[in-house]
């Protein structure tokens, strides 16, 4: 199944903040884990998760800080800051209104989604 | 391991591809190639071998274009290239980052006191006139030698002849008031920047490619000084303004010291800031030659119309004359700094077909110029000032003759445009030849008046 990609656009801040709210982690592996979550569903483009990290180290929601890697590379770690889990709790309470109206109308109109969505 | 040798070449002209990005800074490289090689380390794992798991990586890293284009919307700043003039010091560990701008200031300082002693000790104006050039040029050199670090054999080739300019200039019985004194002073000059040329290139004056770099670093430097200029007349305006205003007399503070040394100053200031910005900011000068090519083929029409209904060249007066020669200097310049800007390999186009619109006006106009000179000669009999002004419209005439000759070719097919842009840096030091011959030889010719 591919994801709408507004869709994914909407929700990639607060997946990224949340994974890292569970601790520190470098590029790869926070992309890793958004395909271990989603079940393999949600495929990001990896390049577009960079400039969305530089997003939020900009907005001041994350830090990094170069370490070097098992291979003895270069690597980027990002860790969430207070403001960043501020955001996250605000996304939070966003996405769980949104999610609970959403599931009513799942409820209330069940059917008609599976016929559209082959044209998103 | 050679399966893997492979692997590490491809990485590396990714790496080459997406760093010509301007929007995905060096670091940003790094992190996106250890993204890369996280993702081809675990294609493999999964039993892709070193080809397939590398073309897997780079499909899922996305089409470059976006992901540059989301790197340009986060940090737009970057399209602005930003100059760096001091190097952070995480990335080049090996020289201190803040000698160049010690090196720079302490040549500026160095320059500014040679001058102010030149001031000081010269009583002579004209004599101070002829000097001041030697008094700058040493720092502007020595710049180049520590940023080019000269061989021993560049450093005597830059010694000897200023040595025996400034000799030349100050042995000179040059009578007081007299033409050649004059000339001498105007084509001095021209003589120290072939040096300054010399330096730039450190030594390898016979590269084409040099030559037309330190065409580029004049065009810039030209703009770079102005611009310092503006900005420190602003700066003075404003405070002689306010130091008027509570009562106090600032202008012999500005006239002895801050010009003499600003002056000079800002000369080596703005070559380390041309050298500095090289690779950083798009030229200026290249740019500024679009506008003005056409607007200055409006201008050589609109004077070679006035001329022609005015009655005729043969009346010109003297400073005319030179008005004119200023004129054909400037042609040249735009037609040189549009040539070191163009693609050489880009086809013949409209603007190319401009240019030779502007050299063939310029001819009309150095041919006026020609006979104007020519007649004045054969009236008047000869003076230091006509045969100099008449040797650089000859040298200006031959250099826009060829130049002409070359575009026609260009422009039909025939030449490649390396050609023409051979011609004009081949050429460039008959002027630094014809300067030295009315430095050294027309004061002696012409009995020094």
């Amino acid at each position: 199944m591919r994801i709408d990609k507004d869709l994914v656009a909407a929700s990639a801040t607060p997946l990224v903040l949340g994974i890292l709210s569970d601790g520190d982690l470098y590029g790869y592996a926070i992309l890793k884990r958004v395909s271990e979550l989603s079940g393999g569903g949600m495929e990001w483009t990896d390049g577009m998760l960079y400039p969305l990290l530089h997003r939020l180290e900009r907005l001041g929601y994350v830090s990094s800080l170069w370490g070097t890697s098992e291979a003895g590379r270069r690597r980027k770690h990002y860790t969430i800051t207070p403001a960043g889990r501020n955001a996250l709790a605000d996304r939070q309470q966003q996405w769980t209104v949104v999610s609970d109206a959403l599931r009513q109308v799942w409820q209330t109109a069940q059917g008609p989604a599976a016929a559209t969505e082959g044209w998103a | 391991m050679a399966a893997h040798a492979e692997l590490e070449a491809q990485i590396d002209r990714w790496r080459g591809y997406v760093q010509r990005n301007r929007a995905i800074s060096p670091s940003d490289v790094d992190e996106l190639e250890d993204h890369l090689r996280g993702q081809i380390a675990d294609r493999q794992a999964t039993g892709l071998d070193d080809e397939e798991a590398f073309l897997v990586a780079i499909k899922r890293m996305g089409n470059l274009d976006a992901v540059s284009r989301e790197f340009a919307r986060e940090h737009s700043e970057r399209l602005w290239k930003q100059l760096v003039l001091v190097p952070d010091g995480s990335d080049t560990a090996n020289a201190p980052p803040w000698r160049e701008l010690a090196v720079v200031l302490t040549l500026g300082v160095g320059a500014g006191v040679a001058v102010k002693a030149g001031l000081a000790w010269i009583d002579d104006g004209s004599a101070l006139m002829r000097n001041v050039g030697l008094l700058v040029f040493p720092f502007l050199a020595a710049y180049f030698a520590w940023k080019r670090r000269f061989t021993r054999a560049v450093g005597v080739a830059l010694i000897v002849p200023f040595a025996a300019l400034a000799v030349v200039l100050n042995v000179y019985p040059f009578a007081p008031g007299g033409a050649t004194a004059m000339l001498a002073a105007l084509h001095a000059p021209v003589i120290l920047w072939v040096l300054t040329g010399l330096a730039y290139v450190g030594g390898r004056w016979r590269s084409d490619s040099r030559r037309m770099d330190f065409v580029r670093f004049t065009g810039e430097l030209a703009i770079y000084y102005t611009l310092l200029a503006l900005g420190g007349a602003v700066l003075i305006a404003l405070t002689l303004a306010t130091l008027r205003g509570i009562g106090t007399d600032f202008q012999p503070v500005l006239e002895g010291w801050i010009l003499p040394f600003a002056v000079p100053g800002a000369l080596v200031v703005a070559t380390w800031l041309v050298e500095a910005k090289q690779q950083v900011v798009e030229n200026m000068a290249p740019v500024l030659t679009r506008v003005f090519t056409p607007l200055t083929v409006a201008m050589l029409l609109v004077l070679l119309a006035v001329l022609a209904t005015a009655g005729g060249f043969t009346g010109m007066d003297r400073n005319l004359l030179i008005l004119m020669d200023a004129i054909l200097v400037l042609v040249l310049c735009l037609l040189l700094y549009s040539m070191s800007a163009r693609d050489p390999l880009a086809r013949p186009g409209l603007f190319d077909a401009l240019q030779l619109a502007l050299v063939i006006a310029a001819l009309a106009l150095d041919a006026a110029m020609l006979t104007a000179m020519l007649t004045r000669i054969a009236e008047f009999g000869y003076s230091p000032n006509k045969i100099a002004a008449l040797g650089l419209n000859l040298i200006l005439l031959v250099h826009l003759l060829r130049a002409a000759w070359l575009t026609v070719g260009f422009l039909r097919g025939r030449l490649p445009f390396a050609e023409l842009e051979r011609w004009q840096t081949r050429y460039l030091p008959v002027y630094g030849a014809w300067a030295t011959v009315v430095v050294v030889v027309f004061p002696p010719v012409f009995g020094f008046i």
